[in-house]
């Protein structure tokens, strides 16, 4: 686990990556709601775009994308909304997300039944 | 800057239920090795922004302030079928890494609560603030020096209520790590008022 108490990423840098946008409270998306393309990258899309749709060709989750593209996430959503609006990717929600985030929430009998089953097999 | 590599394995496209866990404790209590020890991938870093304030971003004007401060965690993955992915996310507990907390557990199966010994009190926050929210949360207490103390002190010593599991752990094995996910997931079907009498044995 590590803190970078110190400039790590240009200001300037992260500026120019989202035009200063950020999503607010209009955030539709969830750590690990995963992302799918919907084509291919094209010319003279800005290259952040261009990574992320070469990325998920497969699914892939918001944090992965993160991760894979070295931006914050808050960048990343940013980045991911102005492909949802232009239906280059598809998004696939957690079904217990909710936009505004209920922290404390059981999962249901089937979801809870699966995990189990699932970590077993670990 | 050089392209940081893919996760080693990519998902199936039938994946599409994202699921999340998350790992709480103080710095260098095992969260990151926890998390290797069941991830189908190396553990991956991700960060997010904080402004000075210590609060997320809210405005555009932040990402311009001059000093950029972002918090990084770790997190690895485990496919548990064809369309279910579930996420381990180590995180800070600290007070100050709070503001990552809404994204961290909006909708998450819970948290471990992974403890040292020999610094409970740095695990005190995070379990008020999981208790606060009625987060559920099981405790597991990192063992890599024997057995002591026993688990009944640890529980004294954190205060912790009786019907909130409490298991040792090694972070380093994995079937260790295996055991303390499947009991939260456990006290998750308890807490639902549902026997875990349908619980398969594969």
């Amino acid at each position: 686990m590590s803190q970078r108490p110190v400039d790590r990423e240009s200001p300037d840098r992260l500026y120019t990556v989202t035009g200063g946008r950020t999503l607010g409270d209009e955030d539709p998306f969830d750590l690990v709601s995963l992302i799918v393309s919907e084509r291919d990258p094209g010319p003279g899309m800005q290259s952040e775009h261009a990574r992320i749709l070469g990325s998920c060709r497969g699914p892939m989750a918001v944090v992965e994308i993160s991760a894979t593209l070295e931006l914050p996430i808050s960048v990343v959503k940013v980045l991911l909304r102005d492909l949802l609006d232009t239906g280059s990717i598809t998004v696939r929600h957690p079904s217990r997300y909710l936009p505004h985030p209920v922290m404390a929430q059981l999962p249901d009998r089937e979801t809870l039944k699966q995990v189990l089953v699932g970590l077993q097999k670990l | 800057m050089p392209e940081k590599a893919l996760p080693e394995k990519a998902l199936p496209d039938t994946a599409s239920q994202g699921l999340k866990i998350v790992i709480v404790g103080g710095f260098g209590v095992g969260k990151t090795t926890m998390v290797k020890s069941v991830s189908e991938i190396q553990p991956l870093s991700t960060e997010e922004i904080m402004t000075q304030a210590g609060v997320g971003i809210d405005d555009a004007s932040t990402v311009r302030s001059k000093n950029t401060t972002t918090v990084a965690f770790d997190f690895g993955r485990i496919s548990l079928d064809e369309y279910r992915i579930l996420y381990l996310f180590g995180a800070p507990g600290q007070e100050r890494f709070w503001f990552l907390w809404d994204q961290l557990f909006a909708g998450s199966l819970g948290a471990v609560v992974l403890v040292d010994t020999r610094r409970l009190q740095d695990s005190w926050y995070a379990i008020d603030r999981l208790e606060f929210h009625q987060m559920p949360f099981v405790v597991a207490v990192n063992r890599f020096e024997g057995p002591e103390p026993a688990l009944e002190k640890v529980r004294g010593a954190l205060s912790l209520a009786d019907d909130i599991p409490l298991v040792d752990c090694d972070a380093r094995r994995r079937e260790s790590c295996k055991n303390a996910l499947i009991t939260l997931v456990s006290h998750l079907a308890h807490l639902s008022g549902q026997s875990t009498a349908w619980e398969t044995t594969s």
